[in-house]
């Protein structure tokens, strides 16, 4: 084994013994801090699959965050459902309305798709609240029978969603890799280099990048029903926000570093340890954040850890293919 | 007569859609560059109004004279400074450098102006109308905003057909290298496209501060009409970027007459609509 491979599979057994034990030395507030981590550590995965592998840009990745969301509230509350349970089956359920959604938006080409997607967010903001039963505009509270099936203590519901949404988070990252070391993932970087080329030399790039739209959207919604499993209570503008989850989750790859499985996990890092030093600033902050993407994007396209890999060399997920003699 | 009356106000809304939608045709038209900042640039025209009000006490329309300006410099430094370095085979880069922009413009306004709802008053003409008979009456201010849209777009349809600028547009529209090659500065080229673009933005942010309430925040908003206009127009044809606003403009008058929380969603679901059955849109690109 050699010495770069031992230190990477050293370093993931570490993070998944940090992550696994944290309950038991961490605290509440960290709990919470970390569980927010992980959703968006899956938020950025699957937008960077979209963007810096498949070429699909969407700035409307809200429309399953919050679809996510509502269909884990409404099957909880209406269908009696564990929401724990519920959240897979949003999950499910926002992926079968990802492909319709999908015939729709993949009509408009380039940078016209990522408006479109933007405003099948904004169809289903205004469309739920129209939805009187789920508190129309003003949202609604889980109620605390619904919260009680889950768990009858609030340590242990703690407990289950931290472990979800730490599970989500692994899941992300390991699906991502698996996806690319396979031959598909030649697929997808070729698309992501050349799209005529690759179409030319048979690549079944609608199909591919149609799978990948799916594939986000269900992940993307997964986050969507622990976030606000977590938060208890829902709103049209909150969980349809394109700040919070996209242009967050936009800044974070693109600062992180677009195309790799790395820079989401940088970008996180970064994104919530900028968020703690500068959160007396108020919008100053986003500016901040704002700028910091533009330059990056103009100065280092591959993101903070492109400036890493390229200096050292270093990859925590080997992707690159080696000719074997 | 209300169903009739509706209709109007539709079609005269279509008019300021129509401004919303002419910068973003123009940019994408000529150097495919989509701004995600565009709405957020409109609200900062609504708010230099404002401020030029405040600040000189102006009216509103005579504030067009120095916000018109002030866009298209500020327009033609972005490109020059900014925006021309993303331009090239890769579609990511303007797209996110734009929404950089776009998170930018929205925060430094919240912190300028707060987040309070503001609205310029325009006077006693904003609400007059005139009847024509039978019930039906027509707001003058609409039809103002209407036949400026009108206007502009003959305007740069002249601009686009009858001047040198505009045969280089359109031939920059073509072939960006070889224009390049003929001698001409792709980068000022671009510049005078964004500050063409910038400047009716600065038109249309005015005029829709004078109609309507607006905020920090209804950046997206703003742009997603305008984007919806250039698609139900189809791409590449001003006049139908006019028919696009006012097929959208139609659209949310209707939802809104059935109940006003739905003004909004009507006018999205006829975008999609469209996008579903005639995705090249209802009058595709003309051509040159």
């Amino acid at each position: 084994m050699s010495r770069a491979r031992t230190i990477r599979i050293g370093l993931g057994l570490a993070a998944v013994a940090v992550l696994l034990s944290l309950p038991l030395w961490g605290g509440r507030a960290n709990m919470r801090l970390v569980i927010e981590i992980c959703c968006y550590l899956t938020l950025a995965q699957m937008w960077n699959l979209l963007a810096g592998y498949a070429g699909i840009v969407s700035v409307g990745q809200q429309a399953w965050v919050g679809l996510g969301g509502y269909l884990m509230v409404s099957s909880a509350l209406f269908l009696h459902i564990n929401p724990l349970l519920a959240i897979p089956l949003a999950g499910l359920a926002s992926a079968l309305v990802a492909i319709p959604v999908g015939f729709l938006v993949f009509r408009l080409r380039g940078p016209y798709f990522a408006i479109g997607t933007w405003v099948v967010a904004e169809v289903f903001r205004l469309g739920f609240a129209q939805v009187s039963p789920l508190g129309g505009g003003s949202g609604l509270s889980l109620p605390a029978t619904v919260v009680r099936d889950m768990a009858p203590n609030a340590a242990t519901r703690e407990g289950l969603i931290y472990y979800s949404a730490a599970g989500l988070a692994v899941g992300a990252v390991v699906l991502v890799y698996i996806l690319l070391r396979r031959p598909i993932g030649l697929a997808f970087t070729a698309i992501r280099d050349s799209e005529e080329a690759s179409s030319s030399l048979g690549v079944d790039t609608y199909r591919l990048k149609f799978v990948v739209w799916v594939l986000a959207a269900f992940g993307t919604a997964l986050a969507g029903g622990i976030l606000f499993l977590q938060k208890l209570r829902i709103s049209p503008d909150a969980a349809f926000s394109v700040q919070d989850w996209t242009a967050f989750v936009i800044f974070i790859v693109v600062i992180g570093g677009l195309g790799a499985i790395e820079g989401p996990i940088v970008g996180v890092a970064l994104f919530f340890t900028l968020r703690s030093l500068l959160s007396n600033y108020g919008s100053w902050y986003l500016i901040l954040l704002g700028l910091l993407a533009t330059v990056v994007m103009l100065a280092a396209p591959k993101g903070l850890w492109g400036l890493v890999h390229g200096r050292t060399g270093w990859e925590l997920f080997p992707l690159r293919r080696k000719l074997i003699r | 007569m209300g169903a009739i009356n509706t209709l109007v106000q539709g079609v005269l809304l279509g008019g300021l859609y129509a401004l919303f939608a002419t910068g973003l045709s123009l940019t994408f038209g000529i150097m495919r560059l989509v701004n995600l900042a565009h709405g957020d640039f409109i609200v900062l025209a609504a708010f230099l109004a404002l401020a030029a009000g405040q600040a000189l006490g102006l009216p509103p329309i005579t504030a067009l004279a120095v916000v018109i300006p002030a866009m298209a410099g500020l327009g033609y430094a972005l490109q020059r400074g900014l925006l021309n370095r993303t331009l090239g085979n890769d579609m990511l880069r303007p797209l996110l450098v734009t929404f950089g922009l776009s998170v930018i413009v929205q925060n430094l306004l919240l912190e300028g102006f707060s987040a309070d709802s503001q609205k310029l008053q325009g006077g006693a003409w904003e609400t007059a109308s005139i009847g024509l008979g039978g019930g039906l009456f027509v707001g003058v201010y609409p039809l103002i905003v209407f036949a400026l849209a009108v206007l502009v777009i003959g305007g740069l349809q002249l601009l686009f057909y009858r001047t040198e600028l505009g045969r280089v547009f359109r031939a920059t529209s073509d072939d960006r290298e070889t224009v390049g090659l003929m001698g001409a500065n792709n980068n000022h080229i671009n510049a005078m496209a964004m500050a063409i673009a910038m400047g009716v933005v600065g038109l249309a942010g005015v005029l829709f501060a004078i109609r309507t309430n607006f905020d920090p925040a209804g950046g997206g908003s703003r742009l997603l009409f305008a984007f919806e206009a250039v698609i139900i127009g189809g791409l590449g044809n001003l006049w139908g970027t006019l028919a696009g606003g006012v097929v959208l403009g139609v659209a949310q008058a209707i939802g809104g007459a059935i109940n006003p929380g739905w003004q909004i969603l009507a006018g999205h679901i006829a975008f999609l609509i469209v996008l579903l059955v005639r995705p090249q849109g209802l009058f595709p690109r003309v051509a040159h």
